[in-house]
């Protein structure tokens, strides 16, 4: 990608509109949305747990698509695009699942169980570490950056996986925040949404969102400075 | 046969091949020199449709890679320093698996596996696993797995090594007699370190030099001392400039 | 010669016979599983070292495991499909790496065959090593497990998710021969990749063993073939972009 004045720009506009809004949603879930009826403070850290997933899964359609992308035209830019969105979807997912260590602790009584929602998330993130690992392993940078696409692309299967499992596997305590459920009740852990847990919801996860772009956008600039900063040293190796 | 026009293939930033011009006629026997790191092999996965160039054009045979590389495929036999056979198949079994890949008619593909083992000597060994075959015998066998198809252009990619006198001087009859090369019948591209096989062997010789054709020339321009010398300075001079 | 590309010249220099441009597909597809399936019945050696590490790993469950009757049915198909998938990459890593290393996997790109043509080739051989595993832990898991898997329906299972995992391990492995670690590698990039078959096939084995109604072993097998059509479907475009540069 070039690089413009006014890219840079925007981007700057972007990064403090990523900061304002965590801001703001940070205070919606300490002040705004009172505590939850059953759960009481600890479900807070819930609006995280789901802005991060979120972020994640929006991360990991970018990869899949920068995949595809790459294999049709074979531009460099994808790769990058790819490898960065995955990069920061592993953060994320991380964020994900740690929060979700902390809020099941007091709410199931362990920090992890072998529940069917958190066995795929936890293959998901494992098949895209994998995913770093086969690029580290491939020298030839045009062969890694395909074998580097297609994986992107198999590995989603984990992320479809992890989608359509709680809506298939009765047996889940994982709650279902969006979406038709199997299970109708009882499931330890579920909550009713007030208005404002709605608002704050989306809200956080709009926020987690924005906030996953724009960091997006900045690992990419940076992927781009190192590519330029390498074809001008090749350039005057050449020309030496 | 074979035309390449300003032919570009980089990775990356790295420029492996820096605008290739070359030109082949039908019934030569090109050498294709150069040190490691020219390009050579890079060229040939090019003209074996194995690697798409970056930019410029090559046509062989009049069809274009890597549009119409099927077509481009059938025409091609290749003869590696590897041995692309499989060790436990018997030699009848390789040449017959391979004859199916090419497509040869079902009719002929006896035939044709009979008749290639016995061009090479091989056919006493038919039925022998290919584990078992010396380098030598395995190079043969390469050689009528090339030419099973009835290529019109044999790609030998530096053939010799790995072979002992004895295996190297059958392979030297071998490309004259049964790969059709003295009757010109088949265009021929050889890579190869060993300069005294290639003005024994080639028409005409090539020098790549850091992705650069550095000299081109027919083999009757020159004597046998001349080669090394003009390598030397086409090679040597790049490397300073 | 002129720049145009449809009038090429007449090429073949002893056979004046109009050739096909293309070997036909289901030639490719069948003389290769054909080729690995000789040289295994030859060699044995893959089949072998798959079989040998099954009959290892049901041992070492069944010493590790000790249970008693209903535990053994509920634990068997899991058993079952860990050592499938273990056996399996074991012999898919070999598969590729023989490919590989004599070059022969340049030899077969070389042929004017379709990419995915050799990619079904190559899947058959796998397939069919895996259900050999399958059907071995069938008997192995009777008498090991003393719970009767001789059953159609489990039968079905093993083929469709062996047939899921020949499919998808062809893929990996086919990239993981490339890398500096490949067996290292292969398991890591493999297994997340091969879950969504693994679940299924363990749910419905178990579902089926632990004698559950229809409804709670049929959906796992329905999944288990739409995840197998994908795979399948998957080979077809992604093979190419593997093989080819």
């Amino acid at each position: 990608m070039q690089y413009s004045e006014s890219r840079t720009r925007n981007l700057r506009w972007l990064t403090y509109a990523s900061i304002g809004l965590f801001i703001i949603s940070f205070w919606m879930i300490f002040s705004y949305v009172g505590p939850e009826r059953t759960q009481g403070e600890v479900q807070r850290i819930f609006y995280t747990h789901l802005g991060a997933f979120f972020a994640s899964f929006v991360l990991f359609v970018v990869a899949l698509i920068a995949g595809i992308q790459y294999l049709r035209t074979r531009h460099e830019k994808w790769d990058d695009l790819g490898l960065s969105a995955i990069e920061l979807g592993l953060i994320f997912s991380l964020i994900n699942i740690v929060t979700g260590a902390i809020w099941a602790r007091p709410i199931w009584n362990t920090w992890w169980t072998w529940d069917p929602r958190l066995t795929t998330v936890a293959i998901m993130w494992l098949a895209y570490a994998a995913y770093l690992m086969l690029r580290a392993g491939i020298e030839d940078p045009n062969r890694r950056r395909r074998f580097a696409a297609v994986y992107s692309i198999l590995a989603f299967s984990s992320v479809f996986l992890t989608i359509i499992i709680i809506r298939v596997r009765p047996d889940t305590i994982h709650p279902v925040v969006a979406g038709p459920t199997s299970t109708s009740e009882g499931i330890e852990g579920d909550f009713a949404m007030s208005d404002r847990i709605t608002t704050t919801l989306l809200f956080t996860i709009f926020t987690y969102v924005v906030i996953s772009i724009t960091l997006l956008w900045h690992r990419i600039r940076l992927e781009n400075r190192t590519k330029l900063i390498q074809a001008r040293k090749m350039k005057l190796l050449l020309n030496a | 046969m074979i035309e390449i026009e300003s032919l570009v293939k980089t990775f990356g930033y790295f420029p492996v091949l820096r605008g290739v011009d070359l030109k082949v006629e039908r019934g030569q026997f090109l050498a294709f020199l150069g040190p490691n790191g020219s390009g050579k092999t890079t060229m040939l996965r090019i003209l074996q449709g194995l690697a798409k160039p970056t930019s410029g054009r090559v046509l062989i045979g009049g069809w274009e890679i890597p549009k119409e590389t099927f077509a481009v495929r059938q025409q091609l036999g290749v003869v590696s320093h590897l041995p692309l056979l499989y060790d436990s198949l018997t030699a009848e079994e390789n040449l017959l698996f391979f004859a199916r890949l090419y497509d040869v008619p079902a009719a002929e593909r006896g035939d044709r596996v009979h008749t290639m083992l016995q061009q090479v000597g091989l056919d006493k060994r038919a039925k022998s696993v290919v584990q078992t075959f010396s380098r030598g015998m395995v190079q043969r066998l390469a050689i009528a797995r090339a030419l099973l198809h009835d290529p019109a252009i044999l790609l030998l990619d530096e053939p010799y090594t790995g072979l002992d006198v004895d295996a190297a001087a059958l392979l030297d009859h071998l490309l004259t007699e049964v790969a059709g090369v003295k009757d010109g019948i088949r265009t021929v591209i050889m890579t190869t370190h060993d300069l005294g096989r290639a003005y024994q062997h080639a028409t005409h010789v090539a020098i790549l030099s850091r992705g650069k054709i550095g000299y081109y020339g027919p083999t009757s321009a020159m004597t046998t001392d001349e080669l090394p010398r003009i390598y030397a300075e086409t090679v040597g001079m790049m490397t300073t400039a | 010669m002129s720049a145009t590309t449809t009038t090429p010249e007449t090429t073949s220099t002893t056979q004046p016979k109009k050739r096909r441009l293309r070997t036909p597909y289901f030639q490719v597809v069948a003389s290769l599983a054909w080729k690995d399936l000789r040289a295994e019945a030859r060699g044995r050696e893959m089949v072998n070292a798959m079989l040998l590490f099954s009959i290892m790993a049901v041992l070492i469950f069944s010493f590790a495991l000790e249970l008693d009757r209903q535990a053994q049915e509920a634990t068997v198909g899991g058993v079952l499909w860990v050592t499938i998938a273990f056996a399996g990459t074991l012999g898919l890593g070999r598969s590729l790496a023989a490919e590989k290393d004599k070059g022969s996997l340049d030899a077969l790109l070389l042929a004017p065959v379709e990419r995915s043509a050799l990619f079904y080739g190559k899947m058959i051989g796998n397939f069919l090593f895996t259900l050999a595993v399958g059907f071995l832990l069938v008997f192995l898991l009777t008498v090991l497990f003393n719970v009767n898997l001789f059953r159609p329906v489990l039968w079905l299972i093993i083929v469709l998710g062996c047939l899921g995992f020949a499919t998808t391990g062809t893929l990996v492995a086919s990239m993981s021969v490339h890398a500096r670690a490949r067996e290292m590698l292969l398991p890591i990039l493999l297994l997340p990749v091969i879950l969504p078959i693994i679940i299924s096939a363990t749910r419905a084995s178990t579902a089926l063993l632990t004698e559950l109604k229809t409804e709670d072993w049929l959906p796992w097998i329905q999944l288990l073939v739409v995840v197998d059509f994908v795979f399948l479907l998957a080979g077809f475009f992604l093979f190419d972009f593997i093989v080819e540069e």
